[in-house]
């Protein structure tokens, strides 16, 4: 580590001769891009297109890019709220589980409860929100580390799930149909605009807001950030809710969309699984600290790519998981080596 | 006793215990306005407890503290802070992951609604820290990529700059190098000079700290058992004292293990 205590430029003396202008330019360019973390996925974002393109036409006709934003959106979002947690240093396996129930008390609300559309919409976000509240109290107060606590509500959902729905399907509410279930998902690119609306909010949320700053703080330093009387418990379970509510609202979007309220919606572990690996691909460390929500965005892009462009080959489905699992490893290895090069490196 | 108008903070009686352990007996201290005591103490004397409560991060059992005259309950670290006593912890309460200027207004960040105002943070952070002769190049710079010294000095900057009149340093130079720990015992003369605050520094070893302090206590056993100006007193006085203290503890200890294993 160099340690320049008040000393302005470096001596000079062992500096290498500083390169040309215009290449300096390029290389300061090319710097301040790879330094960010979302640089490297995007890179494989594109180099999957330019690969898949070549290797079969249809890749990139409207039909298939719409589906992959299908693929892509539902688990974005929860991968949006995955982020977020994970950044404050706490992760949550149940939020599958949350956007498989939430079509369900939506249609509970409607049918058996005669509440209008909107409201019973709204209710089941805000029944989410409780989900995320009650993980978070049992994690904070109750000091059960967030991996079990959300373990032992993923059954607990799953449970009242199975039991409320006799594990049938049912059909989309009557008064949903028309105007609301094509904004919430069944319109072509409603999904994805949601999804790119979401994205975009709580980058800036992580970024440019004291929320997103004290989630950071209490990932990155849990000790020193109650220590500037930023209030720990309060963070995190914000995150906690944060996270449900947007699991929800992914799995309303999924039951519009494919018609129908289905206890499968988000496949149990499945869209939580995906959305953390979207997360990590994406750059944000399980450790907490650090993080980007547009990095999860082209994650699981990148993944709904491998997916899509494996069945338009004709490659068996069962090699896409044997990609998945190797894209988490090196994505998470490499993560590691670049920020220690990061931490090291040029100021 | 009453409270000379002097007097930055007042500690009276404080006496704090966990459980079947009492860390602070019975303790008496008092900081004058503008000064820099040194507060000494073993591992185990009950420092951090003492720092803790002075922080509002716990509450005292017993005993009363007085800030500026007048006597304060301290129900939180907000609190603690909006009456002027601010705190920087041996183990910085800075976040690595944040620029220098979100650090310095960690949880007193300038926004410009719903938005942070990081424009108005960085001009004033850089502003500040020129102005106290913290020299750090580019204040979005991560703070996990500077030095002790620097983080230090900008957890203290940071102490400053948020109005604090009584600044409790906790460790300053623990861990730190000689050229490092120059940087930090500079700034504090700096402040020392200005007069506009006053300084408690905590510290284990207290060779370094004694050339910037005016008084010296000791706190042995959950209790100050010295305190004497720094001039009237010398590194020789305070050794003796403390490896007097570790002499007697072992003896004590050895007298205690021969009564339990005959």
């Amino acid at each position: 580590m160099s340690d320049t205590i008040a000393s302005p430029a470096a001596t000079g003396a062992d500096q290498p001769e500083p390169p040309r202008p215009a290449r300096r330019v390029l290389r300061t360019a090319t710097d301040a891009f790879l330094r960010r973390r979302e640089a490297s996925v995007l890179l494989v974002a594109i180099g999957l297109v330019v690969y898949f393109q070549a290797s079969t036409p249809i890749f990139l006709t409207t039909d298939n890019l719409r589906n992959i934003a299908q693929a892509t959106a539902p688990t974005a979002i929860v991968a949006v709220g995955i982020v977020l947690l994970l950044v404050s240093g706490e992760i949550d396996v149940s939020v599958g589980m949350v956007a498989a129930l939430a079509p369900y008390l939506m249609h509970y609300a409607i049918d058996l409860y005669s509440i209008p559309a909107i409201p019973a919409i709204l209710l089941a976000l805000v029944i989410a929100a409780g989900i995320g509240f009650v993980n978070g109290f049992i994690t904070i107060r109750l000091k059960v580390p967030s991996f079990v606590t959300t373990l032992g509500t993923f059954y607990l959902l799953y449970g009242v799930l199975l039991t409320t729905s006799h594990a049938y399907p049912v059909a989309i509410p009557e008064p949903t149909k028309g105007n609301i279930q094509t904004w919430l998902g069944a319109g072509d690119w409603a999904t994805l605009a949601w999804c790119l609306l979401v994205v975009a909010i709580f980058h800036i949320v992580l970024t440019q807001t004291r929320w997103g700053l004290h989630t950071i703080s209490v990932g990155g330093n849990p000790l020193g950030a109650t220590e500037a009387g930023i209030r720990a418990t309060r963070v995190k379970t914000g995150n906690f809710m944060i996270v449900s509510v947007l699991g929800a609202f992914a799995g309303l979007l999924e039951a519009f969309r494919i018609n129908s309220i289905d206890p499968n919606i988000g496949g149990g572990t499945r869209i939580t699984f995906t959305a953390i690996a979207a997360a990590v691909i994406g750059g944000t460390a399980l450790a907490g600290g650090s993080g980007t929500v547009i990095g999860a965005l082209l994650g699981m892009l990148v993944l709904a790519e491998l997916q899509n462009g494996f069945n338009l080959l004709g490659i068996s489905a069962n090699s896409f998981f044997l990609i998945q699992g190797i894209a988490i490893l090196a994505s998470m290895i490499a993560n590691q080596y670049l920020s220690r090069l990061r931490r090291a490196g040029r100021t | 006793m009453e409270a000379a108008p002097t007097q930055a903070l007042r500690v009276e009686n404080i006496a704090k215990r966990f459980g079947a352990l009492t860390a602070l007996r019975d303790v008496n201290l008092h900081l004058n306005q503008g000064e820099v005591l040194g507060l000494i103490g073993d591992n185990g004397a009950g420092k951090s407890t003492l720092i803790k409560i002075l922080s509002g991060f716990h509450k005292p059992d017993e005993g009363r503290i007085l800030v500026e005259g007048e006597e304060v309950a301290l129900r939180s670290v907000e609190h603690a802070r909006q009456v002027g006593i601010d705190t920087v912890y041996q183990d910085l309460a800075l976040v690595n992951e944040l620029s220098v200027y979100h650090n310095m207004f960690l949880n007193r960040e300038k926004i410009r609604w719903p938005l942070l105002n990081n424009r108005l943070m960085r001009r004033l952070a850089k502003q500040h820290l020129d102005d106290m002769g913290v020299n750090i190049q580019d204040v979005t710079v991560e703070v996990a990529k500077l030095s002790g010294g620097q983080r230090q000095a900008i957890a203290v900057a940071r102490s400053v700059y948020s109005d604090a009149r009584i600044l409790l340093l906790d460790e300053p130079l623990a861990a730190m190098g000689a050229k490092e720990g120059t940087l930090i015992l500079d700034l504090i003369s700096d402040l020392k000079a200005r007069g506009t605050v006053s300084i408690i520094i905590i510290a284990h070893n207290y060779a370094q700290v004694l050339q910037v302090c005016d008084r010296v206590n000791v706190l042995q056993h959950g209790e100050i058992t010295f305190d004497k100006p720094t001039s009237q007193t010398s590194q020789q006085e305070l050794t003796d004292l403390v490896v007097a203290e570790y002499r007697a503890g072992r003896a004590a200890r050895a007298a205690n293990n021969r009564r339990s294993n005959p």
